[in-house]
């Protein structure tokens, strides 16, 4: 009887195993043996060189591109970190019917309806050197040329990261927010302290694992994206991604695989340190 | 130290747009008395205490405490201290900081706030706990955090919202007496909400029995007890009956009388005592309490009626469900009720 409930138990885990083998496993694995291969112009060659990661990390340019990248990662961290939390204080707390809570919720959603393309492409008539920003500006005589850095600039880049990936950290902090229990607000409003002091030693500390999930969530696709740096930088910013991507139209696999592989622990490092600071099982 | 101060509730009223919640009500609560505001849900008891808080601000009237006028402060230079229904203690800090957290929010530096803290938990016997998070003690526990807590700021006056509510009955009755142990000790107002009268009974020295947000008697216990002023306070805190002056044969100006269930005489058959008033009627129920027996008695024309009888007495002459039982009681035990 025991032995059948013990076939039983695995045959009922075997789907999420064999999903997690066929779709997260094998590929990791697939990149990391391929990192090893060599490769000419035209074909990869099976092979265990170590070369592919020593010219990766011997190159200045790879250096500077990860650092780039952690620079963009960084700002955008602290940018939908800090728009984030006001938005989500403000629906959690200042307004008051679920209705409109819901509603407002919904609002913040719907740019998510149309694609990630389409949505950072519609900056570039908003940004452009003739752009709606520029003509305006200097139709108000505030400025007398147009802005440069508007458009295909590091700044366009942050902008659209912001625009793309705020709602990352909207949802989960709302979502710790709303678990406060709003007794321990007054408790503290008795106790003396002020709104401030209350936002500081009560709501943040309470949010905690809410902003270590919305982190973890911008941190990561901020690090492993491409497509926005090429479009928003105009080719003049490079990012990991990036440079993946051009090894890869050379057909350079093994040299993108590398790529992959130090920035997947890079990644995994980073989300690591997140979860020491904060314990975010009491979330899920 | 000083004398604590009195408060006192003049035609304080609470309005919820169209709706009253408390009906100007006016109260004085004298100086280090156990006050509990007794009455169903929704009778206004919580939102009086919020507003005393300052948790809730007052439509009219004004809260005095002492000589100063409360009414339009802060919940935190008020010289009150609540403790929540939940106790509300903050899950992501341990006892000690709970129990620090006013003083922080003070900018008392960590070394004394927390060594006032440790000495505050000694005073409830949790200082063994301090370094526990809310989530890791009970609930009897939790209690005695918060009860420190609201103590750290030395108020002049406690507020409890329900304290007791969250326990299981064995405990509350030890953490009942525990309250008015440490009330006695401290010799300030403790005002304490509840909807249990056996609550309000062992705990207050005024109880204060609230109704559709309108004060229906504040009174010692035994005043409440023995001289319900209303129909609805003989019924609410049980051990009465009520019933039409006529029926009871009473002379009075009210219209109800009460009796209290323990007053009552039942008799199997239908005859009755001399020198008494009677009821005929069938026993419904018959309850064994262990020191008492309860009966209920259909009485045609009138609400189900109780009388408490202790055992021996029942005893000498039983009584079954459904046998006719004689209902009786003297003079002066009817009390009459206002309107």
């Amino acid at each position: 009887m025991k032995r059948v409930s013990a076939w039983i138990t695995y045959l009922q885990v075997a789907p999420l195993a064999l999903i997690f083998l066929l779709f997260l496993v094998v590929p990791i694995a697939t990149i990391v043996v391929v990192s090893f291969f060599d490769y000419d112009t035209t074909r990869i060659i099976p092979a265990f060189l170590l070369q592919n990661y020593e010219e990766l990390l011997l190159s200045p340019v790879t250096w500077r591109t990860y650092l780039q990248t952690i620079e963009f990662a960084a700002i955008t961290w602290c940018l939908t970190l800090g728009i984030g939390f006001v938005v989500a204080y403000f629906l959690a707390f200042h307004v008051r019917s679920a209705t409109w809570q819901t509603v407002l919720f919904l609002v913040c959603t719907i740019p998510f309806w149309t694609s990630n393309v389409i949505r950072m492409i519609s900056w570039i008539p908003f940004l452009g050197r003739h752009g709606l920003a520029n003509t305006t500006l200097i139709k108000l005589g505030l400025i007398k040329e147009p802005l440069e850095f508007l458009l295909f600039s590091d700044f366009a880049v942050v902008l659209a990261y912001v625009h793309l990936y705020t709602l990352f950290m909207v949802v989960p902090i709302f979502n710790s927010m709303m678990r406060i229990d709003r007794s321990l607000l007054e408790a503290a409003r008795d106790a003396g302290a002020s709104g401030w002091q209350t936002l500081w030693n009560v709501v943040v500390p309470l949010c905690k694992p809410g902003i270590a999930i919305g982190s973890i969530f911008v941190v990561t696709i901020v690090m492993g994206d491409f497509v926005t740096v090429r479009l928003m930088s105009g080719g003049q910013s490079a990012s990991v991604g990036l440079m993946m991507m051009n090894a890869m139209s050379l057909l350079q696999y093994p040299a993108a695989a590398a790529n992959a592989v130090i920035l997947l622990l890079l990644v995994l490092f980073t989300v690591a340190a997140m979860m020491r600071l904060v314990d975010i099982r009491k979330e899920l | 130290m000083a004398r604590p101060p009195d408060i006192e509730l003049v035609a304080l009223t609470k309005r919820y747009g169209e709706t009253v919640a408390v009906d100007s009500i006016g109260l004085r609560i004298p100086a280090g008395s156990y006050c509990c505001l007794l009455g169903p849900s929704g009778c206004g008891k919580t939102t009086t205490l919020r507003m005393i808080a300052g948790h809730e601000e007052a439509s009219e009237g004004d809260i005095i405490l002492g000589a100063e006028n409360i009414t339009l402060l802060p919940p935190a230079a008020r010289g009150t201290a609540m403790m929540f229904q939940s106790y509300a203690l903050f899950p992501h800090l341990d006892c000690t900081d709970n129990v620090a957290f006013s003083l922080k929010m003070r900018g008392i530096d960590k070394d004394t706030r927390r060594g006032r803290a440790v000495e505050m938990l000694k005073r409830v016997h949790m200082d063994s706990y301090a370094a526990r998070l809310p989530a890791q003690l009970s609930g009897g526990q939790q209690q005695r955090v918060a009860l420190a807590r609201a103590l750290i700021t030395d108020p002049q006056v406690l507020l409890l919202d329900e304290p007791l509510s969250a326990l299981d009955p064995f405990l509350r009755i030890r953490m009942r007496e525990e309250l008015k142990a440490l009330q006695t000790r401290l010799g300030i107002s403790f005002i304490h909400v509840t909807h249990s009268q056996d609550e309000a009974m062992a705990l207050a020295d005024l109880v204060v029995v609230m109704n559709g947000g309108r004060i229906e008697q504040a009174a010692p216990p035994r005043e409440v007890f023995n001289r319900p002023a209303s129909a609805f306070v003989a019924k609410f805190i049980g051990g009465h009956n009520v019933l039409p002056a006529a029926v009871a044969r009473a002379t009075g100006d009210g219209a109800l009388v009460a009796i209290r269930a323990d007053r009552m005489n039942v008799q199997p058959g239908t005859a009755g005592d001399a020198g008494t008033t009677s009821l005929q009627g069938v026993a419904r129920s018959v309850e064994y309490l262990g020191t008492t027996v309860q009966i209920g008695v259909d009485v045609p024309g009138l609400e189900t009626m109780s009388a408490t009888v202790p055992e021996a007495r029942f005893d000498v002459a039983p009584v079954r469900p459904g046998e006719p039982v004689t209902l009786s009681w003297k003079a002066e035990d009817v009390h009459a009720l206002g309107a």
